[in-house]
């Protein structure tokens, strides 16, 4: 018998990548896991089990920012999944016509505001809506729409809707790419077929081309929950950590920050802080795996 | 350009030689100061540097709402700088507590602040001093001359006369009355309803009244302010909801505003930007006649990192920043950061004297929610912040607004008589 030998280079292949990755993510992960089930007592760490999740879902002063915060997270996210998607589709459909001139300058156009960081894009926009200095008021006024201008990321019923749009349009141009990409690895002889049948124009769009690009959409989805539920940066840069006005833009990353690391008069507290980032552990796990088990493992696939 | 390339060579060749001479100990503040980099680099540090050659400093300073969460963070990993600005009471407290700054009660500079200056660094007992008071803010108004004098609008003392003052402003149109937006909601807090408030609860009286559990949020003394920011809404410019503070300074700065509520710490920005003459009055008292109170608020402190590798320099810079000395300049370079030191500093920038000339007609007092009462969750400073906005935009009465304020610092505070 001639055993195979062990591949040995394998291990030291893949050993200082997951060394990294475990220094730099697993065991922070874990470790703010734990934390989550301590306090300070004093000046000394206690073990208190579930304790800073029992204020945290029950005790009302932080209850109510929660439950706001995952409220607010959920609206950003479903305004995400209602344009941003949906735009993203157009957007690739348009962009995959084969009569449509300079489709490389449109794609690098829509797709450049991705690789923004947040900060520039946060301030820009923010300068943009300015009721004092913003071309927004200028715009509108040109148009003769004046009327219709409000300082929206100053009002509690826009700020939010107002945020996530400006996040929709800068990461608008991921959805396109990915579904761009789904769009052309689909064979001409398909669509020929279907046209062979009758089908063409929007009806192969929608009988042929999104049946076939559906995983891609899932998959499109999914990187979105992510990304919303861990979001910060954007609603930091332009509204601060207190997420205002009257918390109405607060999401679950603005409150795990002002918790964390304190604020102003506040001081930071790492205890509750690490219970906020368990409790997001924990929904974005739910959601993923809602995703993996409920939906993507019964979406059909075809073989092209 | 040129001249500004050729320094940063100099400053090249000057850090590459002192790096060769390296017996130098270099010294980091951790500040939050940015907007004073300058004086720092131009004026302060130079002035030590002379009289220390072996010390160097490295001014290391970053955005003000950054600075807590940042400081104690580096804290806690052991790579925060060896000087370290301290925020007042309960944020400077923590970190002294935690072990994080140095006991400096027995340094001789101590003995130039009065106890009022340096409680906002000491523990509740005032058996320690961790920091050296450095410099106070006042609360007031600044206005635009050149506004008042083309409307016709005299000073305002009494809130009357304000209100008066704001409507013919509003009425001539000319300019926005008052330069001040709620999105970045400090400013509603801090310049509104601790500008104001002072009047309404007596200033030093009112603010123990409170801690003591004499006094509650929903009396009337702590109610009405909000009742007066409410009054101030039609004043504000257009889109005030999303105005946000260097908006305001820039409405002010560039003419466009007549009135700007104001802490002291404006005045050199101010003077840089503005091409008109500029004024200043303090909160309107409510009735004429009235003893005026304003909020003096000891805001900047310096300590120590007890991590320090260089205690010796550290000690030695602090004994200078508690000298006479150093408050002259700081106060000279930075007019509108009063220095605390008994010893009186002549000021030189009129707009600065005419306000820490308040000191002498008026009560001082300091923020309300500074100390002790911010200590808990719901963190009673935040939740004035929220309190004030909602106040101007009229989103929740003066009496809701108290209720809920009481009822947050209900849950975890209990005055200890």
């Amino acid at each position: 018998m001639h055993r195979t030998k062990f591949r040995w280079h394998i291990v030291i292949f893949l050993t200082p990548a997951a060394l990294v990755y475990t220094a730099v993510m697993i065991f922070p992960l874990f470790n703010t896991l734990r934390l989550s089930f301590y306090n300070e007592v004093g000046q000394e760490r206690l073990f208190v089990g579930l304790e800073n999740f029992r204020t945290l879902f029950l005790d009302p002063i932080w209850s109510t920012q929660f439950w706001n915060a995952l409220a607010n997270n959920f609206r950003f996210f479903i305004i995400h999944m209602l344009v941003q998607n949906p735009i993203g589709v157009l957007l690739a459909a348009i962009l995959s016509h084969p009569r449509l001139r300079c489709a490389a300058l449109y794609r690098s156009a829509i797709f450049i505001p991705t690789i923004l960081s947040f900060v520039i894009v946060g301030f820009a926009w923010k300068l943009i809506l300015s009721p004092l200095w913003g071309i927004a008021p200028n715009m509108l006024d040109a148009i003769g729409l004046k009327s219709l201008f409000e300082p929206w990321l100053g009002k509690e019923a826009y700020a939010l809707t107002t945020l996530a749009l400006i996040s929709v349009w800068q990461f608008v141009g991921i959805p396109m790419m990915l579904i761009y990409a789904a769009l052309l690895t689909i064979p001409e002889e398909i669509l020929e077929a279907a046209e062979i049948d009758g089908i063409t124009g929007s009806s192969a769009f929608w009988k042929i081309r999104l049946p076939l690009i559906l995983p891609a959409l899932g998959i499109i989805s999914i990187l979105t929950f992510v990304g919303n539920f861990n979001a910060f940066d954007l609603i930091y840069v332009t509204q601060g950590a207190l997420a205002g006005p009257d918390f109405s833009t607060d999401i679950l990353g603005t409150f795990l920050y002002r918790t964390f690391f304190g604020f102003q008069l506040q001081l930071g507290d790492t205890y509750m802080g690490s219970a906020i980032a368990g409790a997001m552990f924990a929904i974005i796990l739910l959601g993923v795996c809602v995703y993996l088990f409920g939906i993507q493992s019964r979406m059909r696939r075809y073989q092209l | 350009m040129k001249i500004h390339t050729r320094q940063w060579i100099l400053a090249g060749l000057a850090i590459t030689v002192s790096q060769v001479a390296s017996a130098q100990t270099t010294l980091t503040i951790e500040s939050w100061r940015n907007d004073d980099i300058g004086l720092w680099q131009e004026k302060i540090i130079p002035a030590f540097e002379s009289e220390h050659p072996d010390i160097k400093v490295n001014f290391a300073p970053m955005a003000p709402t950054e600075y807590n969460a940042a400081l104690n963070s580096k804290l806690d990993a052991g790579s925060a700088g060896d000087i370290i600005t301290c925020r007042p009471f309960d944020a400077s407290l923590a970190l002294y507590e935690a072990g994080y700054l140095s006991d400096l009660s027995d340094m001789d500079a101590m003995d130039g602040f009065s106890d009022v200056a340096k409680s906002a660094w000491q523990t509740d007992d005032g058996s320690v001093t961790f920091c050296v008071p450095m410099a106070s803010v006042i609360h007031g108004f600044i206005y635009n001359k050149d506004a008042f004098e083309e409307v016709g609008v005299e000073v305002p003392t009494t809130e009357e006369e304000f209100f008066a003052a704001l409507q013919k402003f509003k009425e001539n149109g000319n300019y926005i009355p008052m330069a001040m937006g709620t999105n970045d909601q400090w400013e509603a807090a801090t310049m509104g309803y601790n500008n104001i408030g002072p009047n309404y609860w007596k200033g030093e009286t009112g603010r123990r009244a409170l801690i003591d559990g004499k006094q509650k949020l929903t009396d009337e003394v702590w109610v009405a302010p909000y009742a007066t920011l409410a009054k101030w809404e039609p004043y504000l410019g257009d889109g005030y909801e999303a105005q946000t503070y260097p908006d305001s300074q820039n409405l002010f700065t560039l003419g466009r505003a007549a009135i700007y509520p104001a802490g002291s710490w404006e005045i050199s920005g101010f003077n840089e930007l503005a091409d008109f003459e500029m004024g200043a009055f303090k909160p309107p008292v409510r009735q004429a006649g009235d003893t005026c109170f304003i909020s003096d608020h000891t805001d900047i402190g310096i300590g120590m990192n007890a991590a320090s590798e260089n205690p010796e320099a550290a000690k030695t810079f602090l004994a200078w920043v508690g000298s006479p000395e150093f408050a002259s300049i700081f106060g000279n370079a930075l007019p509108g950061f009063f220095p605390l030191s008994d010893t009186p500093v002549e000021l030189e920038d009129p707009l600065a004297k005419e306000i820490v000339g308040w000191r002498e007609q008026c009560e001082s007092t300091i923020r309300s929610t500074y100390q002790i009462l911010s200590r808990g969750t719901p963190n009673l400073e935040n939740e004035t912040w929220g309190a004030s906005v909602a106040a101007i935009k009229g989103t929740e009465t003066p009496e809701e607004l108290g209720a809920k304020l009481q009822e947050g610092l209900n849950s975890w505070y209990t005055p200890e008589n």
